[in-house]
């Protein structure tokens, strides 16, 4: 069973594709344009939809999915950790 | 896979455009007309009063818009025919005149001079005679080919942009192929990926007017901007969903297009192409707003992925959703059309994902109804750009 997809490997995310995940829990994941599966362990909660880290990050760091830039981060991000509005932002407006 | 050479049933239009949907519309010129046109709808049965807020003292560039998307909305195919009520005789004629090109039945009214109470008499009996007109049409054979098709996303969240957003891109490249007229837009929700976009424009000449575009609509968020926008784009509900920033909401967006199609031109708001291939609308990234500029500018089907359930609808252009949250397949699925939570755990692929929406994209087009139409959901919302006189 599915419970992440990555977009591509160079990515530094991937997204929960199923409810109910909790903190600690090591998760099956799908790297869709390599076609290879990868586990990660989840240091918080992490609702469907939302993004866990799949690279360390520093403050500071662009963050990539589809391959292309989607933002910085405003703090250091560890692998598993719950990646969102709260330690990233965008580079627009 | 799915036959694109079938022959689907749909109304051909003396202007030889093919509509799936055969309207009666009732259509105010301005704010202070919906309720003759209202009384209208309700005297004559099968007719449909199109309501909205504007048509007064407004003024230049935003008149402009405003008589190109009630004049476009006449003329859509999916209107059979057309009862234009205005407080005024001339711009109720310049509508008039306007649906009228395409050689479909279209009667003008004022109330000036005569009040509601007459105008809804004469109005309703020229709206009998158009409806008697109407339902005595019968659908005949048509290309696929022939159904103009519009997209755009709403209430998106990380799914749209590996499930339901993707899903509309395979189904858009196959119907490229089958010399289809499309249709994207949402320029505020390219921000972040307008490179991409630019790349894949036909020419050199289309990039620059796709950039000129895009740049217009920068600007008019840098002037009114006082913050970075992180409480509207992304809204509430694609954060709650786990997008982050305009720039990943934007990459989702854009797998909308495909991998092959080619964007042919670009157009302003309610305009209509002039011929076949995908075109870029300019357009807000508001789904009400943009799906009413999609009827104006001559779409007859609209694909409509979602993430978190937006339940959008309109009065004239039937309004087809594509989801692949299973969440929101659990709570609301009576809001979506085509389910394919399947390309989540790998159960099907993306080549079968975008046949099944070409399915319902035959389906719709032959009569069945969307569950927008079957919940009765007719948003019908007017862009405007600036302040009235």
């Amino acid at each position: 069973m599915i419970q992440f997809i990555v977009h591509d490997e160079d990515d530094s995310v991937g997204v929960v594709t199923v409810e109910g995940l909790k903190a600690n829990d090591t998760l099956k994941g799908w790297i869709m344009d390599q076609d290879v599966l990868i586990d990660i362990k989840i240091n918080q909660d992490i609702p469907i939809g939302h993004k866990l880290a799949i690279k360390n990050l520093d403050k500071d760091d662009t963050v990539i999915k589809y391959g292309v830039d989607i933002g910085k981060t405003i703090s250091k991000i560890a692998v598993g950790d719950h990646l969102h509005v709260h330690n990233v932002k965008t580079k627009r407006w | 896979m799915i036959n694109l050479n079938q022959k689907i049933y749909g109304y051909r239009r003396d202007n030889n455009r093919v509509g799936i949907r055969n309207y009666v519309v009732i259509l105010p010129v301005d704010d202070i007309s919906n309720a003759a046109c209202e009384a209208v709808s309700n005297n004559i049965k099968g007719t449909i009063a199109l309501p909205h807020p504007y048509g007064r003292l407004q003024f230049g560039e935003d008149l402009d818009l405003h008589f190109r998307t009630m004049i476009g909305t006449g003329a859509n195919p999916n209107v059979a025919a057309v009862v234009v009520i205005g407080i005024e005789p001339d711009w109720t004629q310049k509508i008039v005149d306007g649906i009228a090109a395409t050689g479909k039945p279209v009667q003008g009214f004022s109330i000036e001079k005569k009040g509601d109470i007459q105008t809804i008499a004469d109005a309703s009996k020229a709206a009998y005679d158009m409806v008697h007109y109407a339902s005595g049409l019968q659908r005949e054979e048509c290309d696929i080919g022939e159904i103009w098709v519009s997209t755009k996303c709403g209430e998106s969240d990380t799914t749209s942009g590996f499930g339901s957003n993707p899903t509309v891109g395979n189904a858009f490249d196959k119907l490229y192929e089958k010399e289809s007229t499309l249709l994207f837009g949402e320029t505020s929700e390219v921000t972040g990926g307008e490179h991409l976009i630019k790349e894949r424009c036909a020419n050199d000449a289309v990039a620059d007017q796709f950039m000129f575009m895009f740049n217009r609509y920068q600007d008019m968020i840098e002037r009114f901007k006082t913050d970075d926008l992180s409480e509207s784009q992304p809204t509430k509900g694609n954060i709650e969903g786990g997008l982050t920033t305009i720039e990943e909401k934007a990459l989702g967006n854009i797998t909308k297009i495909g991998k092959k199609c080619v964007v042919d031109g670009v157009l302003d708001k309610a305009e209509m192409p002039t011929s076949k291939g995908l075109w870029f609308m300019d357009s807000s990234s508001a789904a009400a707003e943009m799906v009413t500029l999609c009827a104006a500018s001559g779409y007859v089907a609209h694909f409509f992925p979602t993430g978190q359930g937006n339940i959008i609808g309109n009065p004239i252009l039937p309004v087809i959703k594509i989801c692949a949250n299973p969440r929101t397949l659990r709570t609301m699925s009576e809001h979506v059309d085509v389910d394919v939570t399947g390309l989540l755990n790998r159960d099907i692929n993306l080549d079968e994902a975008g046949d099944m929406l070409l399915e319902s994209l035959i389906h719709t087009s032959n009569g069945r109804m969307t569950a927008a139409e079957i919940l009765g959901h007719q948003e019908f919302v007017l862009t405007r750009l600036y302040e009235s006189a």
